[in-house]
């Protein structure tokens, strides 16, 4: 898809694709059949530059044809450079400019427990997001709301635009923080579907407060040139040699672009 | 239209307060979300007597624009309670790319209002929220001229899908518009007859257009007096109409004269029917604390201000 666009985040996108892949697959009441009904279950793609990790589990998931890729980018197409819910079926939000996907899905939260509706909301974050001031406006919001039904899940990757995280700003200790800040954190291997499921699951049994689960990833992940290497945040597309590396290391040699 | 100036002095905020209670006891599909300054937006009554539909959200306005596009996906109408500057500016982001861009159906409604504002001083005295609003698509904006308006306006806007910038004010205001006004998006009023000038006038100028006039008239100068409280859509036809009739425009408004109705209304003859127009507003300058009725004369805001201009176009 990266490839078709010419440009795009690679390196968020891969982080996240364990994450993406069990809660659209396993844990999300979520399909084609309920996307536009109110009960339905939420994932909201704050860190909307990784789209490209949602609109693969999307088509997966039979909202669109997976010939839409092609089209990612371009004019025309229905796929944004960041994800619009106008424009692609599925999209709960358009994410891009962050912070905000993840104060939008408490609001969600919030409308789900003002109307007593039992459904539940996730939202992925970069860990970079945690920069934007918003963020914790957010955090105390979600924890003086008592909002049981959301969980954040940070995808660590520990890299943002330009270099480490802890290069850029002082964003350590992220635990001690979001404990702080009056929520729940459980710490997991992001890449480990194991891992995922069992917090997902714990999240479900606390109540009167908010869980955020801080997944340790990589960045990259599965392309060994990208692999913890922030030139690969974006905006880009492999080119050449390390092309042909990275679609043999997704099993997709066959691909014609 | 005239009759029962006077009759009633109450503030824009303080009503608009009353009308969201009024309709929170026969319609329970909205909530109001504020941020740590219910007794500056008029939200206390509401607050005290429908707690459970009352958000706080503390002072992160930025936080509480994004929420509300949230909320709204949940079956309710949030209506976002702030101060303009912070509406307009703080959290403008949030509102174009939260609220605007998905098309979400929530309401912004800001008080503090231009030098209207008064002692608080230029921190707090929005004089671009119509400008920086009216360039974001998906966003409409109304501004009603006094409490009877804002009556009409508040229905209209919970029953219509889409954004809605709301502006309402700080200082007290006579109730002057008809018991019974009809707001419509998109039309403008005409409360005075004239054929010498139009004065197009917005929120708290209207009444000081109206003042304008009748004095103006005692020496011969025939005002046609326009309330312009859809600012976005705005009435073409109409303003079209008054260039036709008096061949002279001037506008009004208490808001910065770059971008708001003075520029709207310049967009709309430019492109259609030129005549000579002069705008009536703060000068492009930051103002200073003081008495909102002392401001509005120094700055030249109130009804003699707008008579200077009428004058000043007509050569006179």
């Amino acid at each position: 898809m990266n490839c078709y666009a010419g440009s795009g985040h690679p390196g968020g996108s891969l982080s996240a694709v364990e994450i993406i892949t069990y809660l659209f697959h396993r844990e999300l009441n979520f399909s084609i059949n309920n996307y536009q009904d109110q009960n339905r279950d939420r994932f909201i793609l704050s860190k909307g530059h990784s789209c490209l990790t949602l609109y693969a589990a999307l088509a997966q998931k039979g909202f669109f044809d997976k010939k839409e890729f092609k089209k990612l980018r371009h004019i025309n197409g229905m796929l944004q450079g960041h994800p619009d819910r106008l424009k692609t079926p599925g999209v709960e939000f358009n994410s891009g400019s962050l912070g905000q996907g993840f104060s939008f899905a408490l609001g969600c939260a919030l409308g789900g427990k003002l109307n007593n509706k039992d459904f539940r909301v996730y939202v992925l974050l970069g860990d970079g997001e945690l920069n934007e001031g918003q963020v914790w406006e957010g955090f105390m919001f979600g924890a003086f709301h008592k909002l049981y039904n959301i969980v954040a899940i940070i995808d660590n990757n520990r890299f943002q635009s330009d270099d480490l995280n802890t290069n850029i700003t002082a964003l350590e200790p992220i635990t001690e923080k979001l404990q702080a800040f009056g929520w729940q954190v459980i710490e997991i291997n992001g890449h480990n579907f194991e891992e995922i499921a069992n917090a997902l699951e714990r999240a479900k049994k606390i109540k009167g407060k908010p869980t955020v689960i801080l997944a340790h990833t990589i960045k990259g992940k599965g392309i060994s040139f990208m692999e913890n290497n922030p030139k690969w945040h974006g905006s880009l597309a492999p080119q050449g040699e390390e092309r042909i590396i990275a679609l043999r290391e997704c099993e997709m040699d066959g691909l014609e672009l | 239209m005239r009759n029962g100036w006077f009759r009633i002095v109450i503030s824009m905020r303080d009503t608009f307060g009353n009308c969201i209670v009024e309709l929170a006891r026969i319609r329970d599909d909205f909530v109001i979300l504020d941020a740590d300054v219910a007794g500056g937006t008029g939200t206390k009554l509401f607050r005290s007597t429908f707690s459970d539909r009352f958000i706080q959200c503390g002072i992160a306005e930025q936080n509480m624009m994004s929420v509300a596009a949230g909320l709204s996906t949940t079956g309710l109408i949030p209506i976002v309670t702030c101060y303009a500057v912070f509406a307009s500016m703080r959290a403008i982001e949030q509102a174009r790319n939260s609220i605007a861009y998905p098309n979400f159906n929530v309401k912004v409604v800001a008080s503090h209002l231009g030098l209207d504002v008064g002692p608080d001083g230029p921190t707090h005295q929005a004089i671009e929220d119509i400008s920086i609003y009216r360039s974001i698509p998906n966003f409409k904006i109304v501004a009603p001229a006094d409490p009877n308006e804002m009556k009409a306006v508040f229905p209209v806007i919970l029953n219509s899908y889409g954004p809605v910038y709301l502006r309402t004010g700080r200082s007290p205001l006579p109730t002057f518009l008809n018991k019974d006004i009809k707001f419509e998006w998109g039309k403008g009023q005409i409360l005075l007859e004239g054929d010498d000038v139009t004065i197009i006038a917005v929120g708290v100028m209207v009444y000081r257009a109206l003042e304008a006039a009748k004095r103006l008239e005692k020496e011969g100068i025939s005002c046609r007096v326009v309330n312009m409280s859809s600012l976005k859509p705005i009435d073409r036809e109409l303003i079209i109409d008054c260039a036709k009739k008096t061949r002279v425009i001037v506008t009004a408004e208490d808001h910065n004269i770059i971008g708001g109705l003075g520029g709207a209304v310049a967009e709309v003859l430019s492109e259609n029917y030129p005549v000579p127009m002069s705008r009536v507003g703060v000068m492009d300058c930051f103002a200073e604390s003081g008495d909102a009725k002392e401001l509005a004369e120094k700055y030249g805001l109130d009804s003699k201000g707008i008579e200077k201009a009428v004058k000043k176009i007509l050569k006179i």
